[in-house]
């Protein structure tokens, strides 16, 4: 399967009223752009779950600034969402928009330039005052110039319409007019086949309290479907059909909802009670106020008075025999490095999640990046070994947590869990987990004295051979009472010791213990089996490399891709696959971090390919660069 | 957004952690860890005193947490032979509060120092105290940091000559009550480490207490700040300086009893000679007037030179613990919602495929 340019498949004529040509297509891409307050998140979630219930596979991009309402009809006040949806499996939320839906001039301006030639643009041309033109910078309205010349332009009254629609509801003019993005979502939804029920359905519920306002809105939805269906404005209407997926239940998820739902899960496999401690962050609350909805899982949420403490009270809780799970953001990881070095030091399950955003300091906290690798990695005093697991898709972050779980609990450690604000706010189409198939992760507590000099008491840091973690004997346990902490302890009993030995001995048993992670060899995928280069990533990176790979693959040419789940311990097979390619590229939105580390154990000179934009890479800028190395391999 | 009545549980501060019935010893709370505090220090009164109390709670051994975080005083957790933790500087709070929280069935103290609980751990303290955690915790007072040999500590007096400020501190001290008890900590105390019988009552009634317990005890360093309290314990002087508390009695104090605390006109509280006021002005001490502007007012009595030093039970009131509620509500959750994994993972929007 390759990423496929859009293509018109077959027409019909529509029908129902006047004649509408219909044109199919497999894949489109449609951006919804407007002020932060014109609700074009709730519109793309709208429509997401529209082309969801239809059956198209999908993939979403959220991009909002971080101000709540940055000021009105500014450039940067401008909120958008994109939506890609396929007959096909695709990967990323794609390069550009087919379609640029813009609601005042400053989204216009903002989004114009990524409108291929020939897209289509559709304006709500009722924000084109000369006032709102100057803000942004227009000389000239470009509505009535030709600067627009190159698309297809549909110039749309939505304001005017929707109050117009809203007349009789009695509804204010300003409450009328905000109904606009409904207007602008009836007008797509027609435009693409889609299904409106369910919408219907959303409205009725979400505003269930306010029963005007849900009608108000879906009055407005009507009207804009009606306004496609009725006025001779659109010629054309397109088909995206279902995609093919493998039979199953599926449902669209986002990759905090999966993120919390993998703690819940996490709970249940182990049989523990779970302890989020946290403290709103973006873009990572989002978990936070996913988990405080399922407190009958007996999930306690403690929202903190700081980061510290927040991690302070899950490893407080691990402490006790519960699972401790903390969530939080690159600035957060800073803050709670201490208490990360304690549970080090404690040998104590603990599940960070650093749903990772532009940085250094506040940075940019509503975009994307993966530069928190190194800061996951080593960001703690002394040796402080930590595994790191990172999800490569929204869907995913529920398999990456029941892993890393897996690992806090089988090896008594902190485990880092390195999502993204891509993979945190985009979605896709979730085939639903059977619960009965997810794995045992039940723990046995220590019940016994387990000291190796025979006498009746409970030595903390006596090892499982294997595995090398130490026992998890919980307060409440008689006969087991020890103490533990952030001093060096002795091999074995526990007691406080400065013994040079003995300290050696731990940092290499802490650092072996790590190591010694049961972690599954990875995958290389490379259809031809004739690749001399191979592209390794991880993260959410995932989608556009394997959209990359799929359109050099395209032209003929044979390249390999592989990605890492697991960054902390690598997989055993890594530095064999990393020897078998003449050449290897490893993409990252961070200047190198990954590549520094695979030169600095395996010696292999990687390509680094970086950038750090705030947005994921393009599908069509990473076939460029996997397209040079190739060719650079050949010559 | 509205608020929700969570209702008013009604326990004792140790009514869901189970009981010995075998009596116990002093020497039964002692570790084998050999204690490592200077020679004169007053850690090792108050570790005795606690060694010694905790047989008369007839609590399971097991069932007792020890927080610390760094600092002379929080070694406390290594010398008892409980369950217990020395974590990270100014930490214990939080670490104690997620502790507490997940495990009804634990009595959990904080042993904590004045750099410790003010300083670095200024805000963990504060909010564990204003969620009234069902914790207790004991803040070793001794002026000074002395693990990292000398420096002025938030509670040290202004003009301090140390190591750090060799031409005099410039911070104005915390007075860690008044601290407490404008976070509305519910139970409020102060001791010091030479009074034993005062220690005592103190932590018995700082134990029974359902909620969020701070303990302030006065302690000697005798290395870097030998005499910080004399004055409070030399007789002649103490008389004149410390004022005690006893529930339900005039506070009165002096050689002769001859002082009182008084109201002022402005809603404080001053000391006055008794027989220049009258007795009907002199306070009669309750420490369960909900306002924590009466325990605010005495607090203020207490000045950094130590030329009044009030003691006792400042404020022990009612109010429902935060880590009942959570439980509380993961409780009532399950109850009205039982889980069903697969139910949450479906959600209310999904598709079949094949």
């Amino acid at each position: 399967m390759r990423e496929r340019d859009h293509q018109s498949m077959s027409t019909s004529v529509n029908g129902g009223g006047r004649a509408t040509q219909v044109t199919k297509l497999d894949r489109v891409v449609i951006r919804f752009a407007g002020d932060s307050g014109d609700g074009m998140q709730l519109t793309g979630d709208r429509f997401t779950s529209e082309a969801a219930a239809f059956g198209n596979d999908l993939a979403t991009l959220p991009n909002f600034p971080a101000e709540i309402r940055a000021p009105a009809g500014t450039l940067p006040g401008v909120s958008s969402f994109q939506i890609h949806f396929a007959d096909y499996d695709i990967l990323t939320p794609g390069d550009r928009p087919d379609v640029l839906v813009a609601m005042n001039p400053a989204a216009l301006k903002a989004n114009i330039g990524e409108l291929p030639v020939g897209g289509m643009l559709i304006v709500n041309t009722d924000e084109f005052s000369k006032r709102n033109l100057t803000k942004v910078g227009y000389d000239a309205d470009p509505l009535e110039d030709d600067s627009l010349s190159n698309f297809q332009v549909h110039r749309v009254a939505m304001a005017t319409l929707t109050q117009g629609a809203l007349a009789d509801t009695g509804l204010s003019k300003k409450d009328a007019e905000r109904c606009k993005n409904m207007f602008a979502l009836g007008l797509l939804s027609w435009m693409y086949h889609r299904p409106s029920e369910g919408t219907e359905r959303f409205l009725r519920e979400k505003f269930a309290r306010k029963p005007d306002i849900a009608e108000a809105n879906i009055l407005a939805f009507r009207a804009g479907w009606n306004y496609g269906e009725t006025t001779e404005a659109f010629a054309v209407t397109y088909e995206v059909p279902p995609a093919e997926f493998p039979p199953g239940t599926y449902r669209q998820i986002t990759g905090n909802a999966a993120l919390a739902y993998g703690i819940v899960a996490a709970g249940q496999c182990s049989k523990l009670p779970v302890l989020l401690g946290a403290y709103p962050i973006t873009p990572a609350s989002d978990i936070l106020h996913e988990l405080s909805k399922h407190k009958n899982f007996g999930i306690t949420t403690v929202q903190a008075e700081d980061e510290i403490a927040g991690i302070g009270a899950a490893l407080g809780a691990s402490y006790g025999g519960s699972l401790g799970v903390t969530t939080t953001s690159g600035p957060g990881i800073a803050l709670k490095s201490e208490t990360i070095g304690l549970a080090v030091m404690a040998e104590l399950p603990l599940l960070i999640i650093d749903v990772q955003r532009g940085g250094p300091s506040t940075g940019l906290p509503t975009k994307t990046e993966q530069a928190d690798l190194l800061l996951a990695m080593f960001g703690r005093n002394g040796e402080s070994p930590v595994p790191i697991v990172a999800p490569n898709s929204p869907g995913d972050c529920f398999d990456a947590v029941i892993d890393a779980t897996r690992i806090a609990l089988k090896y008594r450690t902190p485990v880092m869990l390195l999502s993204d604000g891509a993979i945190a706010n985009g979605s896709e189409p979730w085939l639903i987990p059977r619960a009965e198939n997810l794995p045992d992760l039940s723990v046995t507590f220590a019940s016994e004295p387990n000291a190796l000099d025979g006498s009746d008491e409970h030595w903390p840091y006596v090892r499982d051979t294997e595995t090398l973690a130490r026992e998890w004997a919980i307060p409440g346990t008689p006969g087991l009472q020890h103490r533990i902490g952030g001093l060096e302890k002795a091999d074995g009993k526990g007691s406080i010791s400065y013994d040079p030995d003995n300290h050696d001995r731990m940092v290499r048993l802490r650092q072996a213990k790590i190591d010694g992670i049961d972690v599954p060899d990875l995958v290389v995928e490379d259809p031809s089996g004739d690749a001399r280069v191979l592209v390794l990533g991880w993260g959410s990176s995932y989608g556009p490399i394997g959209a990359g790979c799929r359109r050099v693959r395209a032209e003929g040419m044979a390249i390999a891709q592989a990605h890492l789940r697991h960054l902390n311990p690598f997989p055993a097979n890594l530095g064999e696959v990393l020897n078998r390619y003449d050449r290897v590229v490893v993409p990252e939105m961070n200047m190198g971090q990954l590549a520094l580390l695979l030169r600095g154990k395996y010696l292999v000179d990687v390509r680094s390919y970086t950038k750090v934009a705030g947005l994921p890479f393009k599908a069509e800028e990473l076939q460029h660069v996997f397209t040079e190395h190739v060719e650079g391999v050949r010559a | 957004m509205t608020a929700v009545d969570l209702g008013l549980p009604s326990l004792g501060g140790l009514d869901l952690v189970p009981t010995d019935d075998a009596p116990q010893k002093a020497k039964d709370f002692k570790s084998d860890q050999e204690v490592r505090w200077c020679p004169g220090c007053g850690d090792y009164v108050v570790l005795n005193a606690m060694q010694s109390f905790l047989p008369s709670l007839g609590l399971k051994r097991e069932n007792i947490v020890f927080i610390s975080g760094i600092g002379c005083s929080s070694r406390f957790p290594y010398y008892m032979n409980t369950y217990g933790m020395h974590s990270i500087h100014g930490r214990a709070p939080a670490i104690a509060t997620g502790l507490a929280v997940s495990r009804p069935d634990l009595s959990v103290w904080v042993v904590t120092g004045d750099g410790d609980a003010l300083s670095i751990g200024g805000n963990h303290l504060i909010h564990a105290l204003r969620r009234n955690v069902n914790l207790k915790i004991l803040l070793f007072n001794n002026r000074i940091y002395g693990l990292t040999k000398g420096q002025y500590s938030p509670t040290s007096e202004t003009g301090k000559l140390t190591k750090s400020t060799p031409m005099g501190s410039l911070d104005h001290p915390f007075n860690p009550l008044s601290l407490a008890i404008g976070a509305e900590a519910t139970f409020v105390a102060r001791t010091l480490d030479n009074d034993r019988a005062q220690l005592t009552s103190i932590l018995t009634a700082a134990a029974q207490h359902r909620g969020s317990a701070l303990v302030e005890i006065y302690q000697n360093c005798p290395i870097f700040n030998d005499g910080a309290f004399d004055v409070l314990k030399e007789p002649g002087e103490k008389e004149q300086r410390l004022i005690p508390l006893e529930e339900g009695k005039p506070i009165r104090f002096g050689p002769e009893s001859e002082f009182g605390v008084v109201r002022t006109d402005f809603g404080g509280f001053e000391v006055a000679k008794v027989s220049e006021v009258g007795e009907d002005r002199v306070v009669v001490h309750d420490p369960t007037i909900n306002d924590p502007s009466y325990a605010f007012a005495l607090s203020r009595l207490s000045t950094q030179d130590l030329a009044h030093t009030v003691t006792g039970v400042y404020r022990n009131v009612q109010r429902p613990t935060y880590d009942d509620q959570a439980r509380q509500q993961v409780a009532a959750a399950a109850e009205t919602k039982p889980p069903n994994l697969q139910a949450l993972l479906n959600g209310n929007d999904t598709w079949t495929v094949g």
